[in-house]
Formats: C-alpha cells, sequence, structure tokens
C-alpha cells in the first residue's frame, strides 16, 4: 500500500502545484491516477454509490493487468501518471438549456468542423448530443425523441435520470475487466451517450454525437451505450474530431450495444482524431473497444466505420451473435496516411443457431503509414448454420507503406459455412495518367479511385454523412501521390 | 480564329527518351491541319507509342529537345489533364483498369472537367445520359457497359471500343489514337473504325498510330508517315501504306538510308 500513499502524496503535491483552478476556461483535475481521483470523478458527477463501486472494482482491476503489446503499432510507452482525467468546460456549472445559451466560442468551433447544430437542428432532423471534452453542453430533439419514449442524453444524465437501466445493463457487453482500455475507461470515464429504444419503437430520427478532445494533456473517457428493446430501432452516428496539439493524447472509449428479440441497431462512425503531422508529431492514441450483443432473436447490429485520424488505432467493433438467426455487420474503411498507425477489424462470435455476419474491411495506406486488418471469425458449437463473408481489401499509394492483414477463423461447428476473400491492390501511375489524360486533375483522379475502392462501406452510411466521408478521405490524402 | 490552314499541331526537331535512357525520338517534325487524318506507321520500337505518350504527357519521359505547339501554345507547358481539357485525347494502347469505379461515371466527370475548363456548365445527369446513349448506340455497345468498372474484365475488343466512345463523348480537337487496331478481331476492327470514321469532321484532327495497314482500309487516311529509328522517314498519301504493304518496312527503310 506504500505505492498508493505516495501517489497521494503526488496528488497532494501537484493540486498544490496546479490546484482546481476556476479563473480559467477548463475546470481541470491534475494529472494523475489513484483511488482519490476517481472519487473525486465521482464525486464531482454526484454519483451514485453503484458507479463509485464499480469505478474503483474496474480500477483495482487494472492494476493487475499489463498494456496489451500484440497489435501492430509502435509507440513509446503512456505515462499513465501524467495524464489529467477529468476536463469540463466552465459553463458546467449553469449547463444550458438550450442552444441559445451555449457559449457562441463553442458553436463556432462546431461550425468550422461542420457541423452546424442549428442547421442540423433544423433541417436534418438530426439530434446531436455535443460533448465537448468530457461533459455534455447540449442534447437537442430530446422532446420529440420523449415523445417517442426514446431515451438519448449524456450518460451523466443517465446516471441520475435512469440509474435502473444504467446499472441494470452497464458492462455487461463489455465488463470492466474486459481488456487494459476498457477497464481504465471504466474507471475513469467521464460522459458519453446513452440510448434507450422501447419495445416496438422505431426511432423517429438520426441519433448523432460528436465528440471533440480539446483541452491539452486531457485524456477523454466517453462510455456509450445502446439497449434496443424488442422489436425497436435505431441508427446512431457518431463523429470525432481534435484540434492540432503537438503531444500525443489518449483516447479510450468504450461502446456497448445490446439489441434484443427483432431489435437492429446501426451504429455509424466518421472518425477524424489528429492524426499528428507529416513527422508522426502529435495525434491522438484511439484505443477504442466497441462490442454489440444481439441478445434477441433476429435481431441485427451493423457497424460502419470510417476510420481517417489518429496516430494510432486499435479498435475491433465486435457482435456477439447469441440470439438465433441473428445478424451481425461490420463495413470499414480505415485510411493511414503519414506516419499514422491502423489495427483494426472485428470480431464475429456466432453463438446462436442460423446466425449470420458479413465484413467488408477496405485498408487504405498511404505514405509511411502502416495499416492492419486484424479479425476473428468464432463459430461455437453450437452455432448450427452459422455462416460468414468476410472480404478484406487493401489499397496502397506509393511504396513507403504498409498493408497487412491477421485473419483468424475458429469453427467448432461441421455445419458453418465460413468465407474468406482478401484483395491488395495498388494506385498505378498508369490509372492516374489514364484519369489525367481524360481531362480529370490528379486530386480528383484518386479521390475517384479511392471512392471506388470505398463505395461498398459509403453505401452503408446515412447519406449526409457518406457525402462527408468523401470529402474526409479527399483531406486525408491529400498530396498522398505525386 | 481561322484554322482553316494553320497547323493545330506543330511538332518540330521532337528529341526525346525515357528518363535517363537512350534516345528514342531523334527529331520529329510533323504538322496536323484541323480535317486530317495522319497514319503514322512503323515498326516495332520505331518510337511510335514514344511519340504518343510524350504528346500525352506521360511521366517519365524526358524533352532534349524540339518545340510542339499544340493551337498555338507550347504543349509542355500544359499538364496532361490541361492538354485533355484543351482537346487533345490519347487513346491508349493498352487501356487501364480501374476497378471500383463505373465507366459512367468517369465520363462524365470527364465531360464536366472538360466543360468547366471552358466555362460552360456542367451537364446533369439526365442530359449526360441522353448524350452517352447515342454514343452507346453508335460503337453497338449496350448501355451495361456503363455501369461495369472501367476497363475491368473487359475483353481487348471491349476496352478499344471504349476508348473510342470516350473519344466520341469527349469529342477531342485532336484525337490520338495509339495502336487501336492492335488485339481486335475483324468485327471488332470494324466497329471501332466505324466509329473513328464518326469522329472525322472539318474542324477535328486525328493521327493513328499503327502497325499495320489493314486499320487504313477501314480509315482513309489523308497522309502517312513512316517512322523508324525515331525519325520520319518517308511521308505521302494513302499509297504509301499500300506500298508499304507489299515491300515492308525494310523496304522503305532501306531506300530511305
Amino acid at each position: 500500500m506504500s505505492t498508493h500513499s505516495q501517489d497521494v502524496e503526488q496528488l497532494i503535491k501537484r493540486e498544490y502545484k496546479y490546484g482546481f483552478s476556476t479563473d480559467i476556461d477548463q475546470e481541470i483535475l491534475p494529472p494523475g491516477l489513484n483511488e482519490d481521483v476517481i472519487r473525486a470523478i465521482s464525486a464531482k458527477k454526484n454519483e451514485p454509490e453503484f458507479m463509485l463501486n464499480w469505478r474503483l472494482e474496474a480500477y483495482r482491476h487494472w492494476l493487475t493487468m499489463r498494456e496489451p503489446s500484440w497489435a501492430h503499432v509502435h509507440y513509446p510507452k503512456i505515462d499513465y501518471q501524467s495524464i489529467s482525467y477529468y476536463a469540463a468546460p466552465k459553463s458546467k456549472e449553469d449547463a444550458p438549456k438550450s442552444l441559445d445559451e451555449v457559449d457562441p466560442k463553442l458553436l463556432e468551433t462546431y461550425e468550422k468542423l461542420g457541423i452546424p447544430l442549428h442547421e442540423r437542428a433544423r433541417l436534418a432532423g438530426v439530434a446531436v448530443d455535443a460533448v465537448f471534452d468530457s461533459v455534455s453542453v447540449t442534447t437537442t430533439f430530446k422532446e420529440k425523441l420523449a415523445e417517442a419514449g426514446v431515451i438519448f442524453c449524456s450518460f451523466s444524465e443517465a446516471v441520475h435520470n435512469h440509474p435502473e437501466l444504467v446499472e441494470k445493463y452497464l458492462g455487461t457487453v463489455v465488463p470492466s475487466g474486459d481488456n487494459y482500455f476498457a477497464a481504465l475507461n471504466a474507471a475513469v470515464f467521464s460522459d458519453g451517450s446513452f440510448v434507450y429504444v422501447p419495445k416496438g419503437v422505431r426511432c423517429p430520427m438520426e441519433l448523432s454525437t460528436y465528440f471533440r478532445i480539446n483541452a491539452m494533456n486531457t485524456g477523454q473517457f466517453e462510455r456509450t451505450l445502446i439497449i434496443a428493446e424488442e422489436g425497436s430501432h435505431v441508427s446512431y452516428l457518431e463523429g470525432c474530431t481534435a484540434p492540432q496539439r503537438d503531444e500525443n493524447q489518449l483516447h479510450a472509449a468504450v461502446v456497448e450495444l445490446i439489441a434484443l428479440d427483432d431489435a437492429e441497431i446501426k451504429y455509424s462512425t466518421v472518425q477524424n482524431w489528429y492524426p499528428g503531422d507529416e513527422e508522426g508529431k502529435g495525434g491522438i492514441y484511439n484505443f477504442v473497444t466497441k462490442r454489440g450483443e444481439c441478445r434477441g432473436r433476429n435481431s441485427k447490429i451493423s457497424w460502419t466505420q470510417v476510420e481517417a485520424g489518429s496516430a494510432i488505432t486499435w479498435k475491433y467493433p465486435s457482435c456477439v451473435l447469441l440470439g438465433e438467426n441473428s445478424v451481425g455487420e461490420f463495413y470499414s474503411v480505415a485510411v493511414g496516411n503519414n506516419l499514422q498507425q491502423i489495427d483494426s477489424g472485428t470480431k464475429m462470435v456466432h453463438v446462436g443457431k442460423n446466425t449470420r455476419s458479413t465484413i467488408i474491411s477496405k485498408g487504405i495506406s498511404a505514405g509511411r503509414a502502416n495499416n492492419a486488418y486484424r479479425g476473428l471469425v468464432k463459430v461455437v458449437g453450437g452455432a448450427d448454420g452459422a455462416r460468414n463473408y468476410t472480404q478484406c481489401d487493401s489499397l496502397l499509394l506509393g511504396d513507403r507503406c504498409g498493408a497487412h492483414t491477421y485473419p483468424y477463423i475458429e469453427v467448432k461447428n461441421p455445419t458453418a459455412q465460413v468465407e474468406h476473400e482478401a484483395t491488395t491492390s495498388k494506385i498505378g501511375d498508369d490509372q492516374i495518367f489514364y484519369l489525367k489524360q481524360r481531362g480529370i486533375s490528379e486530386e480528383d483522379a484518386v479521390n475517384m479511385i479511392v471512392n471506388g475502392f470505398c463505395k461498398e462501406v459509403f453505401g452503408e452510411l446515412p447519406m449526409e454523412f457518406a457525402v462527408e466521408a468523401q470529402a474526409l478521405l479527399a483531406v486525408s490524402l491529400e498530396g498522398a501521390v505525386g | 480564329m481561322t484554322q482553316e490552314n494553320t497547323a493545330m499541331l506543330k511538332i518540330n526537331n521532337l528529341q526525346a527518351r525515357v528518363e535517363n535512357g537512350t534516345p528514342i525520338l531523334k527529331g520529329i517534325d510533323l504538322e496536323v491541319k484541323p480535317g486530317e487524318v495522319h497514319a503514322i506507321m512503323g515498326p516495332n520500337g520505331s518510337g511510335k507509342s514514344t511519340l504518343c505518350q510524350v504528346l500525352g504527357g506521360r511521366d517519365g519521359y524526358e524533352v532534349t529537345d524540339g518545340t510542339v505547339e499544340y493551337l498555338g501554345k507550347d504543349l509542355f507547358e500544359l499538364e496532361p489533364e490541361e492538354r485533355a481539357r484543351e482537346g487533345l485525347l490519347l487513346g491508349f494502347q493498352y487501356p487501364v483498369e480501374i476497378p471500383g469505379v463505373k465507366n459512367i461515371y468517369l465520363l462524365k466527370e470527364a465531360y464536366n472537367a472538360q466543360r468547366k475548363h471552358r466555362g460552360e456548365p456542367e451537364a446533369d445527369t439526365f442530359q449526360f445520359l441522353k448524350l452517352v446513349r447515342e454514343k452507346l448506340q453508335m460503337m453497338q455497345m449496350d448501355e451495361s457497359f456503363l455501369h461495369r468498372a472501367v476497363n475491368v474484365g473487359f475483353s481487348g475488343g471491349e476496352k478499344k471500343r471504349n476508348e473510342i466512345l470516350q473519344m466520341l463523348v469527349l469529342e477531342p480537337k485532336l484525337a490520338l489514337l495509339d495502336e487501336t487496331d492492335s488485339g481486335l478481331d475483324i468485327d471488332a476492327l470494324k466497329i471501332v473504325s466505324e466509329g473513328v470514321n464518326k469522329l472525322r469532321s472539318p474542324d477535328r484532327a486525328i493521327v493513328l498510330v499503327t502497325h499495320y495497314q489493314r486499320l487504313l482500309s477501314h480509315i482513309e487516311p489523308d497522309f502517312v508517315h513512316v517512322l523508324s529509328g525515331g525519325r520520319i522517314i518517308k511521308s505521302g498519301d494513302k499509297t504509301l501504306a499500300q506500298e508499304l504493304e507489299r515491300s515492308g518496312y525494310q523496304g522503305i527503310i532501306e531506300e530511305a538510308a
């Protein structure tokens, strides 16, 4: 226990040095991690006892774990004591009741990111739960959703207003000790989104959350929980972006999805965290655990992701197919430029009878980036008639980047059908010249080829986000050829 | 602009090589006027393809001497895409496969890039489809072609037909066709030739680069040039092609030497 008291001493010293500042724009806990920090986070959020206990249990478990090293990524050792685990915008004290009350500076930032809340609120019918660092700033369309009985709020609100749901489902898909980063998240997560769609309800609009890391030297640990009751349907989109910093920042999120009988959850991500500069300086370390459980018969969970940012991406959105005839899908575009490193893929675990899964993965590497697909298709003994189709394609731009594929297949049932197809191709100078000789600029030519390569995945995105994703790829690959 | 009598393309003492390689073009002179059809013939290794690549703007070639003027501009000042937008289109000997990109999409982007360049409004999908359907018929191509990925899984003949389809849609001022007849069976050769003949117009020039005379029995050229060792060693009218057919390249090369 001596280390523990040392930590406390350290914390006290640091507190003395930095203190809790109220005259700056952010309220930030001093760097460091120990049980007191976790208690402080829980207390700040005024959480019920069960939450604190859950966090502490996770933290104690985390202490016994080791950071995983199996991924095809390299980075200097993370000093978990140098990270601050909580940051809230100062306007938190008098939380805004409507958009008018939101700090105009903040809205301006969202505008720059191309997320005009007003526009979205008015035109698109998208309810945006904007998370600025750790605290949810504004939630729109809450009323319309409430009419349908849909709960869509920040995780903190859910803890206060629907503790019974949170307690019932939290950590049931991704247990607090699931893996190193998930355990860390469980211990210190500060906010996130919560969605509950009651029985038989089709959510009347796309739900969307934009996360943004703003404060320096803070980790962001959001946690999202989506529950789709029997026969319900919901489509959720998260977009992520972060400003440019020289330091690396840690982002360790957890997403849990639960689909009951005949329910369907569609979860789409457009991830554009700061990738670092051309020399690989700065950028987000994105270590994310996303998993969905198809608990009910005929349920369906579909992940679509466009991963364009982050210095390191470590992410495997997965489906556990428990219910008979349940369906899991994973559609992914992962693009790396400069010195970005990506190790991403999915796990499809077939437990129920006649479960089906589809994996379409498109990896694009440019510059000196390394892009690995890592996937597991597992069929357990009782999963009669399980079927999987996996297609895993890599596209290379230039000759200094890398594409890697690590498909794992474990089949314990003789009636299972598992298919795996993989291709690797390169954007050739001859393709670029051909298109240029038809009057198309080099940039447009690259975009045309890349978009063609990704179209099966883009087709899964909601329309307006598909357009955004295309634009994002164009920006990400700027200067990648020629 | 009275281009009736002025050359559209003026090649003067053009010398070029593959970057840091041995010289391939050793002084080419050629003038092409609107409405003319020129055939450049020559044996393997004479520099036919290099000439096409250099005019088209492909990287990896070095112009060591000489000038090329296109519509009064220095051609080498223009990027390949600018050359295309200005109406200089190269029909490829080996059309390139582009997986995932639909034919119709490439055609429309290319068409609109040109219109934009000329300050004209871009065509919408309906206008464009109407235009493309007409051209498809000319090439006896099925509409399903439009929805296939560019050249992917196309037979040799289909690829060449696709090149001419692009020409018909993009309506170049100067069409440079690099061995468009290679790899074609008789039927495909006929269709492709008919397509090229439909391209013929008083304000458009066509330069056919070919190894064989057989293309010229379908497309009648105004001028025939024999390229050998990186130079045009003989020029004449269509009868020169017939002479070639009889005596082969060797005879002409010896005669010129």
